[in-house]
């Protein structure tokens, strides 16, 4: 599959070939799984055989990972309360219900 | 129709998410508390709109960005930035793919990677204009379907993929001016002399 491995991942690498520029191009489709299977297996065909863009795809997969890991908040514990007594005091018709 | 007395039962598990991207819309904790409970409330009294079986959190995000959008934005009177700046694709691959050689051992990627902060990843995304900042969000953080941001933000789904494409490489670019100013990564040369 890689037998030709070399120096992958140089950043002089251009992807300029029609194949490279094709498969950049649809680099987020393929990550977000917006391709049809044909085309997912055109660019997964191209990515077997490129060791450039095999590694800029890891790339762009990883940091999609990465955002999504370090963007989460822990919800403060009043917010869960405060929500909970809006909710009481709507299903009782409105404002009204006694305050603590 | 959705019987409101499931509501609670069935809409809590999604606050978690929801105060997330509150906080990351509104940038400001306050805001974001409550526009999570403007939009729990709004939710509530419009569950029976809500088919039952369809996507809720896609639903809850749809309230809670409508709600942004129309309330808080205008509060704040920020005028909406539409424009960025065209960023190449790959932008910080090309940049920290040049650490690597430099690196034995582990990827110079994954390195930097691990050295940016929860706040920088959060601020970098905070510093895209609102459109832009949402559809990422949407996608990346939330893991929505192109065609559920397309309804969640009410626009055609070329629009979703043309800000979530310019949004990505703009985080990418904010990413790596974080990381520069914090020392983690440094400016690739513009040539290489010796190995």
């Amino acid at each position: 599959m890689d037998s030709a491995h070399g120096p992958g991942g140089e950043p002089a690498y251009d992807f300029s070939s029609e194949d490279c520029r094709e498969a950049i191009h649809t680099l987020y489709h393929f990550l977000d799984g917006e391709l049809t299977e044909s085309r997912r297996l055109e660019i997964q065909h191209h990515l077997d055989e490129c060791s450039p863009c095999l590694e800029a795809f890891d790339f762009e997969a990883e940091l999609k990972i990465v955002v999504a890991r370090k963007c989460r908040d822990q919800v403060p514990d009043g917010l869960r309360w405060r929500v909970h007594q809006a909710l009481m005091e709507a299903s009782n018709g409105g404002p009204g219900i006694e305050h603590t | 129709m959705a019987d409101q007395s499931h509501f609670a039962d069935l809409a809590m598990e999604h606050m978690s998410s929801l105060y997330t991207a509150a906080l990351r819309m509104t940038r400001n904790p306050a805001d974001a508390e409550d526009l999570v409970q403007e939009t729990y409330l709004k939710a509530y009294r419009a569950f029976g709109t809500f088919q039952e079986g369809t996507n809720l959190k896609a639903w809850l995000y749809k309230i809670l960005t409508n709600t942004f959008i129309n309330s808080y934005r205008s509060r704040k009177r920020r005028p909406e930035q539409t424009e960025l700046d065209e960023v190449e694709d790959l932008y910080l691959y090309r940049r920290l793919g040049g650490l690597e050689a430099a690196l034995a051992g582990r990827s110079a990627e994954e390195e930097v990677m691990d050295h940016f902060t929860e706040t920088d990843v959060k601020e970098a995304l905070e510093s895209l204009p609102e459109q832009f900042r949402i559809a990422v969000l949407l996608a990346d953080v939330e893991g929505f379907s192109y065609k559920e941001i397309a309804e969640i933000i009410n626009v055609p789904i070329g629009t979703v993929m043309s800000r979530l494409h310019r949004g990505r490489k703009a985080l990418q670019k904010a990413l790596f001016e974080f990381g520069m100013q914090r020392g983690l990564v440094a400016p690739v040369p513009e040539s290489q002399g010796t190995n």
